[in-house]
């Protein structure tokens, strides 16, 4: 049943009431239920692009954050590829105390209102916590990431009493180049300019944002959040240069020979998507789900009125995938028009990599989940245009080597599904401009780029890299991880230069 | 930003355009392309292959044919306005070698504009050169005289023969083909026009070289758009490409392919299309 923001708030309200002046028993705060995130309602969310989820009321935020046990060993912080200090920041806001609880946060991660929102939090920090294991149910933890993003959005609200600390320090004369503005890079730009060496941020793409701007769509993830980001990093003083491909524009090496870079961070992402190599799968209407989203996204196309670039026009459209991607794939379906939108997935639901909340929001909104279940054919008409999938049933299969139950298809169980469009979502390889563009740089079998694991500095010395260009397709928050031990081997380097 | 620094019409709908971009004329070789919005908010990214540049100067020439709503629009734009997005060089260069025998260039209609730097580089890597270049008539013809500086040997075609021979570029170029001694052959044009020289070289075993211009968005191996069939696998034009052996190419995927939003810009996107015409009568 829909539960509007008020009536949420309202309830929140009522029990604030009567704890807010108590010191709370353990027993007592395990007997608050955690609070729901408010939501738009699902039938008129799935025809907007307005933000899904609309963020805790104070209040909600309080009772939230009072729930906390407080744990002396923080097992909270054990999964969080920054290490942020969670129960520290989760006590401040109990107290009322945001400021200090953005603090808290920024001293690890400079991106809470993104990561906030975007992060496995299941599958990191809730994954453990003390709360979720008592109540048996994960989804009874305490709310890591709703708090983080009541903080980062209370400071958007509050700037003028609580503005954020831009200091740098004086200027070493040294000079880095950031490629690419993704999660990876706006962390490295941060954190390098934070030592007083000059820093310039590349992006391909006309505005800056790299994945959090082309593939997170605007109902996730509100661009403007992300233009507020860009918008920190240069006034510390990073040049944000878009329209500029590193390996194309200008080489890798001559950032270095020619232009005086002292040091260089690979940060360009993720590259070509994974096709299946299934019967069909170059008709018209197949496409993969970064190309799906970067016309949506970064081009606008849902905005009939005033966009260029054009959005194919389905009404029955299939994603093949689990992952996150793949939700924002089905779930956009359904903004640009899509009646009935099915996703495929070869595993179980379980199996599913997606966040939780994001599989939640596409089933309400009312994507059709297919599990076991794999699309084996695309089917077309004489023009080359998809008309129907062709799928097969599976079972999972005895475990294999690694412990891992695998599907296997069941016999005679094909059947077709009329279709508009299909979006494949299965995933990248790595993007070879800048491996095929620079001499000595190391990759692996995949093509991603090898590094030194404690310093990500790569074969070429002052050279280093980060994000999904080094680990395949990977999260926001892992990138950002990355981009700070980038950051740090990076000053470490320049230090003894 | 990126100012336009002059304008020429080439014939009816065709425009060449050089755009201020020192680092792309810096950069780029011959056979590499460019993505160009007019827009940053809400324009579409197109690719065009980069058809000079002048490295003193820090210019690039593009010339495009005035079809789609982009393209009508960048039409009506004059000296010393600004293009927010010229991304570039983009794709891998033409392979430039001193070949054995004769280098044969086949273009038609717009295709003529990228074929130019590559026939030059050729010629000035030592190649004899034939061009062979088509248009549906002679008003649609261009970069004659351009080419008729390089080739050791020119032929023209047209549909109704309002110049050069009448006919399609395939009939010379079978012709060329007889005489022997080819080494290669690159082609650029229309797909089904590069489809049937890659059909016409084959049984001469002329390796064939196309540049294929397809649907694109990011143009930097991120968004897939411009997958399309080589030898029966996928190939994504903006990274492996542009160009690929013609004769491993699927030209009817590429065809079908690129039609894919064709019903959309004519329906959804007819006020685009109708602002840029009604700006384009204003205009005159």
């Amino acid at each position: 049943m829909f539960i509007s923001r008020e009536e949420l708030d309202s309830e929140a309200q009522t029990l604030w009431t009567s704890i807010k002046n108590k010191a709370l028993t353990p027993k007592e705060r395990i007997a608050i239920d955690q609070q729901p995130m408010p939501v738009q309602e699902p039938s008129i969310r799935a025809r907007n692009m307005q933000e899904v989820a609309m963020g805790y009321t104070e209040t909600q935020a309080r009772v939230e954050a009072s729930r906390c046990l407080q744990c002396k060993n923080a097992p909270c912080m054990k999964d969080c590829p920054v290490s942020i200090n969670i129960p520290a920041f989760i006590h401040e806001i109990a107290k009322g105390n945001y400021a200090d609880a953005l603090g808290i946060i920024r001293q690890s991660s400079i991106l809470p209102a993104i990561c906030g929102r975007v992060c496995p939090q299941e599958s990191q920090c809730q994954k453990h916590c003390t709360m979720g294991a008592i109540r048996k149910d994960i989804n009874q933890g305490i709310a890591i990431g709703r708090l983080e993003r009541f903080v980062a959005d209370w400071q958007r609200a509050n700037e003028a009493s609580a503005p954020i600390d831009n200091t740098v320090k004086p200027a070493t004369g040294k000079k880095v180049a950031v490629v690419g503005s993704g999660p990876s890079g706006i962390t490295v730009a941060a954190d390098v300019r934070r030592e007083g060496h000059d820093v310039t941020l590349f992006e391909a793409f006309q505005k800056p944002g790299g994945v959090l701007v082309y593939g997170i769509p605007e109902f996730r993830l509100p661009k403007a959040i992300v233009d507020k980001e860009v918008e920190g990093l240069k006034k510390m003083g990073v040049h944000v240069v878009p329209n500029f491909v590193v390996g194309r524009t200008r080489k890798l090496r001559d950032l270095m020979d020619k232009d005086g870079f002292d040091a260089v961070y690979i940060g360009s992402g993720a590259g070509l998507p994974r096709f299946m190599g299934i019967p069909g799968e170059e008709l018209v209407g197949v496409f993969s789900a970064n190309e799906y989203l970067t016309r949506a996204n970064l081009m606008k196309a849902y905005d009939n009125a005033h966009a260029a670039t054009p959005y194919y026009p389905a009404k029955r459209v299939a994603v093949l995938g689990g992952g996150n991607v793949a939700m924002d794939a089905a779930r956009m379906a359904f903004r640009l028009g899509a009646e009935e939108v099915y996703l495929v997935y070869r595993r179980g639901r379980n199996e599913m990599p997606a966040r939780a909340e994001e599989v939640e929001h596409a089933e309400e909104e009312g994507v059709n989940f297919q599990f076991l279940c794999n699309i084996e054919r695309v089917i077309g008409d004489e023009n080359g245009v998809v008309t129907a999938i062709e799928c097969l049933r599976y079972e999972l299969g005895e475990p294999d080597a690694s412990g891992r139950r695998s599907p296997v298809p069941i016999e005679g169980s094909a059947f077709t599904l009329p279709m508009d469009a299909v979006i494949i979502a299965i995933g990248n390889a790595s993007n070879p401009l800048i491996p095929q563009t620079t001499t000595g740089l190391e990759i692996n079998r995949r093509g991603n780029i090898v590094v030194n694991p404690e310093t990500q500095e790569t074969s070429i010395p002052g050279v280093f890299a980060g994000g999904d260009i080094v680990l395949g397709a990977a999260t926001v928050i892992l990138a950002m991880g990355e981009g700070r031990r980038a950051a740090k081997g990076i000053n470490a380097y320049l230090a003894q230069k | 930003m990126f100012a336009i620094t002059a304008k020429e019409q080439l014939s009816a709908d065709v425009y060449s355009m050089w755009i201020h971009a020192p680092l792309i004329a810096e950069e780029r070789q011959a056979g590499q392309f460019i993505i160009l919005q007019i827009d940053n908010e809400f324009g579409e990214r197109v690719p065009l292959t980069i058809a000079d540049a002048n490295r003193e100067t820090g210019d690039v020439r593009i010339i495009f044919q005035a079809v789609g709503a982009s393209t009508k629009r960048l039409a009506q734009m004059s000296i010393g306005d600004t293009l927010p997005v010229f991304l570039g060089p983009l794709g891998r260069p033409t392979e430039i070698k001193k070949h054995e025998g004769i280098v044969v260039c086949v273009g038609g209609g717009i295709g003529v504009a990228p074929l130019h730097p590559i026939a030059q580089a050729m010629k000035q890597a030592g190649n004899k050169v034939i061009v062979i270049m088509g248009a549906r008539n002679k008003d649609l013809l261009i970069l004659e005289d351009e080419m008729r500086a390089i080739a050791d040997e020119l032929i023209i075609c047209t549909d109704d023969g309002s110049v050069g021979r009448k006919g399609l570029v395939t009939e010379p170029l079978k012709e060329v083909c007889e005489r022997g001694n080819i080494s290669e052959c690159v082609t650029i044009g229309p797909p089904v026009m590069m489809k049937f020289c890659a059909l016409t070289t084959l049984p001469y075993q002329i390796p064939t070289v196309a540049s294929l211009n397809s649907i694109m968005i990011d143009g930097t191996g991120m968004c897939g758009g411009c997958r399309v069939l080589v030898g029966g696998k996928i190939k994504f034009v903006c990274v492996d490409g542009p160009e690929f052996d013609a004769h491993q190419v699927d030209f009817d995927n590429l065809m079908k392919r690129n039609r894919s939003f064709i019903p959309r810009e004519r329906e959804d996107h007819c006020n685009l299309l109708r602002m840029a015409d009604e700006k384009a009568s204003e205009q005159n």
